[in-house]
This record gives structure tokens, C-alpha cells and sequence, in this order.
């Protein structure tokens, strides 16, 4: 029978969740790596035992752990796994350099700073990992201050795809609120060679030769709140969509609008149709509806959290425009939480769950592609990612 | 024989106790102790300080007898009890406010 595994990652540690196909008794292991802030955990398609996690402090900087056996044990990133208390650990922690070498790093030193200064590129940690659909020692990581980097050994040594940050446009990216991140990457699984990634705030980018050369896809994007509000970068994407059988179309949920895309990111147009509010951050795709769609409207850029204390997912079962709230099983009262950006995932059982988790802790899942939802936990320490992996 | 104190995370990521002991060749300062701390526990290579520039991270403190050794050269030598042993060298995690001896706190089993 099939099951499902769901990552959670949340400032203060992971959590893996299990049930079989109905969804309904959920087991809770964790916490992994307490007290730690995991930004990103997701499973491998090639080999579902194999799962990267971004560890991550603003003391110690960043680790990248990865697990062999569905995340019952973890692994630092020179591949030993962690000893028993008091043996010696021999693992390095991740090296995450920019490149800027001549031949291939176009040195490239400087991005815009909150005052309009020029300030150099500094590495934070990484918000996103997205593991190769085919080989499961190859993954890609998206860092703050925003680049790209892959491993091709299993997350030992990293290497930065440095025509992202070298086609032209670099100086010009600003950071979000949250930092200057890149938090989506999107791989195509009909063209290996085509990623999609997503900066807060450059906006959306995407290769076409497997990352060696990179074009800004911003055409059609409106933000009011920058000096040229159609300009080619400098737009705050929250996060992107994509259903895998629907090679060009792409849902985006914009700092401020939900767009849609249907020409690889060539141009977008807004579907935010009756959305109470089209401000928000997560936003995914029915496993086997492409154009059913589903957002967190969250009021306003500076109230994160729903309307009216009224926690809703709004569905679109049209690829846009036509949304209708689903309630059945979420506080529709008093709810001041925010659904962060990587924090909403599906998993491709019949009927699709969806899953989102909450920065007051709740994960909450639906078995039924959100007609009704019911939390797994209540308690977690703020979620800041949710993946779900479906396990034959 | 030099004594290096961790704090909580680094301890629980190196998989050490409290305190580790470390020999070390030659002049006792911040860099030689932190070069032979890494290569000892690699993991915490990026930990302490940057991989590449080897500055030491924003919110990481170094202490020996009672002094912030935080801003002073890394090729300083070390006071003498930390040469000897008597004392430790201790990597902190910068806090705002708390107190208390940080051999007692969060020991590992």
C-alpha cells in the first residue's frame, strides 16, 4: 500500500511525518538536528531514501545533511555518517563559494544594497534544495545571497552555476525583506536542461543549456512598488508552480498578484481573479490537475497573516481567476499565522493531498485535494518548509 | 594538552562532551588552536569561522581566562594557562543577558 512521508522543516529543527494512503493516523519523529533552523528538506525522485536537509544558524552558519534510509539517519556532508557520542566525526560541513573565476565567474562582486550602495555578495545559508529527478547524488541548492549552486557527489562539495549571477542584471538585484534569496528552483522534467529559478527580489529566471547561460522571464509582471514597475528584474516572486506534465506553464504567487505563465515564463499574466487579497507566499499545483491551483491569501505585505482571522486555502480549478475559499477543518477564527513560501506541497496519492504548514507550528493535510483538512500537529516550532514524498 | 569548550550546537554537531583536548605544535594562539580543532572535527570547518577568510563569524566569541579574545590578532599567543592546560580557550555563541558556567550547562549524556 502506498504512503506518504512529509519533510517539515522549522526554525527549531525537523520533523518527519508518516502515514499509509488513507492519511488519516499520522506517526511524528523528531525533533532532527533540535534547535537548529532547517530552512529546506526534500527527497530525491531517483531514490526516495535519499534526502537533503539545509541546517542552518546565525551563529554557526551552514550544514548540509543528508539521510540514506528515508531520514531515520543522517549523514554530514563528507559522507560518514554521524558516530556514536564520543567517536570522531570526520565529515566536512558545506563549503559554498562564489564563483569568480575568470573563465567561468565573469567576477562578478557586487549587488544592490537597501540604500542603493553597491555591497558585495556574502553567503548566508541555503533556502531551497531541489534534488536531480534522475540521479540521486546531484542537487541543487538556492542560497542567500542569491546564486545557484549543484553537487554531483551527494552534497560533499558544491559548485556554483555562476552564469546565473554573470548574465548582466546582478548588480542590480536588491533583497527582500527576507534577505537576497533564491528560493524556488524548478527543474523541467520534460528537458533536462531548462531550470527555472526564482530571487527575492530580482524575480524569475530561467536556462535553457542546463545553467551555463540564464534570461530574466519577468515580462508581464507588475510591481508598483519599484521605481520602473515593469522592469526586466527587481521583482519580489514569492514562489513558483509548476504541474510536471505541462511543459510551459508556470503559477507564480508575486509579492502582490498571482500570475500564470504559459510559455515557459516568456510572459505572464495575472490571475488573481476573486481573490479576497492576492498578497501571500505559497502556492502549488494538484498532482494531477494541472490547472487546479492552490494559494494562501495572507492580508497585506505588512500584516502576514490571513483576513479576518480566517485561515483559507483558495482553490482554482480553472488555472486561475476562479477561486473558492476551503475552510472545512481550519480556524476560521482568531488564525494570525503566515504559510511561508516553500511551506505548501502535494502528493500525487488518488485523491491529491495538500499539505501546508503554518508559522504558529500546525501542518495541516488534506486527503481529498482540499475539500476538508485536519492538523497532524499542532505544537511545532514555526514551519518553514513542507515536502511530501509518496512512497510506493 | 589545550582544553576548547564548545557551545550546545557545536558540541551536538561534532558529536563531543564539553570540553575536547587538543595538542597542539608550536605557538598556542586562536588560529593554531582552531586549525587543529577543525582538523580534528572537519564538521566544524564554516562553523566558527569563514571557510575562505578564516574571520571568525559574527556571533562567535572567543574567550580564555576571563578575557574577550574576540578582537585581538588570531596569531596572538594565548595566555599562558591555556598554553599549560589550566585553562580553557572557549568558543561562545554570542547572547544577549544570561549567565552561568557554560561547563555545567547543556551537558551532553
Amino acid at each position: 500500500m502506498s504512503s506518504v512521508r512529509v519533510l517539515v522543516g522549522t526554525r527549531k529543527g525537523a520533523f518527519i511525518l508518516t502515514a499509509d494512503g488513507k492519511r488519516e493516523a499520522w506517526e511524528v519523529r523528531g525533533p532532527f538536528f533540535a534547535g537548529w533552523e532547517i530552512y529546506h528538506m526534500k527527497g530525491s525522485p531517483a531514490d526516495p531514501n535519499r534526502i537533503f536537509a539545509s541546517q542552518t544558524s546565525g551563529w554557526f552558519g551552514q550544514i548540509i545533511q543528508r539521510s540514506s534510509d528515508g531520514g531515520k539517519t543522517w549523514e554530514t556532508p563528507g559522507g560518514e555518517k554521524m558516530p556514536a557520542p564520543g567517536a570522531m566525526p570526520t565529515g566536512l560541513s558545506n563549503k559554498f563559494v562564489y564563483d569568480t573565476s575568470a573563465e567561468t565567474g565573469k567576477p562578478l562582486t557586487t549587488h544592490m544594497w537597501y540604500d542603493g550602495t553597491q555591497h558585495p555578495w556574502e553567503f548566508k545559508r541555503v533556502w531551497h534544495l531541489e534534488p536531480s529527478l534522475s540521479d540521486p547524488d546531484t542537487a541543487y541548492a538556492g542560497v542567500e545571497d542569491a546564486a545557484l549552486f549543484r553537487t554531483t557527489d551527494g552534497g560533499h562539495t558544491w559548485h556554483e552555476l555562476a552564469g546565473l549571477r554573470g548574465h548582466g542584471t546582478g548588480p542590480k538585484w536588491q533583497p527582500g525583506a527576507g534577505g537576497m534569496c533564491l528560493h524556488t528552483v524548478i527543474l523541467d522534467p520534460s528537458d533536462p536542461k531548462r531550470i527555472y529559478i526564482a530571487i527575492s527580489s530580482a524575480g524569475a529566471f530561467r536556462t535553457d543549456d542546463g545553467g551555463t547561460t540564464w534570461k530574466p522571464i519577468n515580462r508581464g509582471l507588475v510591481s508598483s512598488y519599484i521605481p520602473d514597475p515593469k522592469a526586466e528584474i527587481g521583482h519580489c516572486v514569492h514562489h513558483i508552480a509548476k504541474h510536471s506534465s505541462h511543459r510551459d506553464v508556470l503559477f507564480m504567487q508575486k509579492h502582490w498578484d498571482v500570475m500564470r505563465s504559459s510559455d515557459g515564463g516568456d510572459s505572464w499574466h495575472e490571475v488573481s481573479g476573486n481573490l479576497p487579497t492576492d498578497f501571500g507566499f505559497a502556492i502549488d499545483v494538484h498532482a494531477h490537475e494541472p490547472e487546479t491551483v492552490y494559494v494562501v491569501p495572507i492580508k497585506s505585505d505588512s500584516e502576514h497573516f490571513p483576513l479576518e482571522g480566517k485561515l483559507r486555502v483558495y482553490r482554482s480549478r480553472a488555472g486561475g481567476n476562479e477561486w473558492e475559499p476551503l475552510t472545512k477543518g481550519l480556524p476560521q477564527r482568531d488564525c494570525y499565522v503566515n504559510v511561508l513560501r516553500d511551506a505548501m506541497a502535494v502528493d500525487s496519492l488518488d485523491k491529491c493531498g495538500v499539505y501546508f504548514g503554518t508559522t504558529g507550528g500546525q501542518v495541516y493535510a488534506s486527503a481529498d485535494a482540499g475539500d476538508t483538512w485536519a492538523p497532524i500537529v499542532h505544537d511545532l516550532p514555526a514551519v518553514l518548509s513542507v515536502e511530501v514524498q509518496t512512497l510506493a | 594538552m589545550i582544553r576548547v569548550v564548545l557551545p550546545f550546537h557545536l558540541r551536538t554537531l561534532a558529536q563531543v562532551g564539553a570540553e575536547v583536548t587538543l595538542e597542539v605544535d608550536g605557538a598556542v594562539t586562536q588560529r593554531t588552536v582552531l586549525d587543529a580543532l577543525e582538523a580534528r572535527y572537519p564538521v566544524l570547518c564554516g562553523t566558527m569561522r569563514d571557510h575562505e577568510t578564516l574571520k571568525r563569524r559574527p556571533f562567535i566569541r572567543f574567550f580564555a581566562c576571563e578575557e574577550d579574545w574576540s578582537l585581538e590578532s588570531p596569531d596572538a599567543p594565548l595566555p599562558d594557562a591555556v598554553a599549560r592546560g589550566a585553562e580553557p580557550f572557549m568558543v561562545i555563541g554570542a547572547i544577549a543577558g544570561g549567565s552561568g558556567d557554560p561547563l555545567k550547562r547543556h551537558e551532553l549524556p
